[in-house]
């Protein structure tokens, strides 16, 4: 292999991954990791947790230190945008003028916010993480400041409510749809949620959509489609991202709102593979092509991404799973249950420790579990080694663990 | 500063420094030491920075949560008596130096 020189681009949790499975997997040609921020390669999870909350400094959520990357031999680049990549020529194309030959790519470009877009936007000063500059931004602002609008009752900006609560901030959540997290979740956990956020103090405006922002005197005056208003201090916008796709799609690469991958994680190209959020492929699990932004994901995508580079023969086939922590709840998500058509529920919500098992035709398709980490591990094993029905989830709840070994 | 020194399955070793209030397995990953994927970057929600502590040091570590036992449950290889998350232990003045083993899988 050596003569050969891989090239990847975007240094999030996928990029890295990538690189470490190549190393591991004995490449010992040229590897150069591009990224685009200026900083070391660091975990995201924590930019609306513990970073956010400010438990853990920036050197604790790096990946890696400096000295990996040169003891593995892997090149950075950082604070380096790639603009295009020649497939023909197999080169890319940096900011800065530079070009760079690959013999095999691999994208894990991730993805960037979604822009608020209503009217006054542009003017205001909103918040958004995605960076961990954003997340520092954030942090900063938010040592100033007494009332907090969220908007978007996803992931991201409920773990943000759940934040800004514990520092004691007013908090008021808007959320276009008429139930939190429906993109993701079930109705009965977004019920849940629902209520863990108000006892804890946050005020919820569901199926509730901003039409204006203004900045008057300091205070950031929001209008919504109920003709409601609110003064505030600060706009934090979690209202999701977008594949960033750009490059592959200029050089031809199919796309489809993310680049489009097999299980093997190659692109279109023979010599280019994705990993992670950016990449949109048919996931086994939910029955239909989807992006999952998710470190799982991230994760094992790219560690199939790196096979492939090497011409080994590991395909993508991992159970998605999922966690999020707010107040003190855990929420670990097996499977992707949108398409559910029954469901059983064990445990009490009562007592913030239960699960929710999904199934499809009579086939268990995930579990959402609250402070239940045992029943959402069972569960991922289970739907890696075979089908189960809801008879027999309900016949050996006492020991989910057991039958998964079965 | 305590002292942890982390054992892999192949008996090699590393000793580091932990600074009061990093958790061992942010100690681990910043120090390059392999073997720790810890996926979920320290959120007890992946089971995949298992480690065995030696039976000597364990009434010097805080006590095992709920969240934690469970997820103990889970790990790749076989849970022993000294299996803990070296994400779940923060280093404190009164720990002092450690010896931890590095499971040969984490999934």
């Amino acid at each position: 292999m050596t003569g050969d020189v891989f090239v990847v681009v975007g240094a999030g949790q996928a990029g890295i991954q990538v690189c470490n499975s190549l190393r591991n997997s004995g490449f010992s040609g040229q590897l150069i990791l591009v990224g685009d921020e200026a900083i070391l390669p660091y975990q995201r999870p924590p930019l609306s947790k513990s970073f956010l909350l400010g438990d853990i400094d920036e050197q604790r959520l790096l990946f890696r230190p400096q000295s990996h990357f040169e003891k593995q031999s892997i090149e950075l680049l950082l604070g380096t945008k790639v603009i295009a990549i020649d497939r023909s020529s197999r080169t890319i194309s940096l900011e800065c003028g530079r070009t760079l030959n690959y013999t095999k790519l691999a994208l894990t470009t991730g993805t960037r916010v979604r822009l608020l877009d209503c009217e006054g936007a542009v003017n205001t000063q909103v918040h958004y993480i995605r960076s961990l500059n954003d997340s520092i931004a954030l942090r900063n602002k938010l040592a100033e400041v007494e009332r907090v609008a969220i908007i978007g009752g996803g992931f991201v900006g409920l773990e943000v409510a759940a934040v800004t609560r514990k520092l004691g901030k007013a908090v008021t959540v808007y959320e276009a749809e008429d139930r939190l997290m429906g993109r993701v979740v079930s109705s009965m956990l977004s019920e849940f949620y629902s209520d863990l956020h108000r006892e804890n103090g946050v005020s919820l405006c569901l199926g509730e959509r901003i039409d204006k922002v203004e900045v008057c005197d300091n205070t950031v005056q929001i209008y919504t489609n109920k003709q409601h208003s609110l003064d505030c201090d600060i706009i934090v916008a979690g209202i999701g991202a977008i594949a960033n796709e750009e490059i592959a799609l200029e050089a031809g690469l199919s796309c489809d709102r993310g680049i489009i991958v097999d299980n093997r994680c190659l692109t279109t190209d023979p010599d280019i593979v994705a990993a992670g959020d950016c990449t949109v492929h048919y996931n086994q699990f939910a029955g239909k092509t989807v992006r999952l932004e998710s470190v799982q994901n991230a994760v094992d995508q790219a560690k199939v991404a790196a096979s492939t580079m090497l011409s080994g023969d590991l395909v993508y086939e991992q159970v998605p799973w999922f966690w999020s922590d707010q107040y003190d709840a855990k929420l670990q998500i097996a499977g992707i249950n949108t398409d559910y058509d029954k469901y059983l529920t064990a445990g009490r919500v009562g007592d913030n420790r239960f699960s929710i098992f999904y199934f499809k035709d009579d086939c268990l398709i995930g579990a959402d579990s609250i402070n239940d980490p045992s029943c959402h591990m069972a569960v991922r094993k289970i739907m890696t080694t075979k089908s189960a029905s809801m008879t027999q989830i309900q016949e050996n709840l006492d020991d989910l663990k057991s039958f998964a070994k079965q | 500063m305590s002292k942890v020194t982390y054992r892999q399955a192949d008996g090699s070793t590393n000793t580091i420094e932990v600074p009061v209030g990093w958790s061992l397995m942010e100690a681990a990953m910043q120090n390059s030491i392999e073997g720790i994927p810890a996926e979920c970057g320290g959120g007890c929600a992946c089971a995949t920075c298992h480690v065995y502590i030696e039976e000597d040091d364990l009434s010097k570590l805080p006590d095992l949560s709920d969240m934690e036992g469970d997820m103990l449950e889970c790990v790749a290889a076989e849970r022993l008596p000294g299996s803990r998350l070296s994400c779940q232990i923060r280093m404190t003045d009164e720990m002092g130096d450690l010896t931890v083993t590095i499971p040969s899988e984490q999934f």
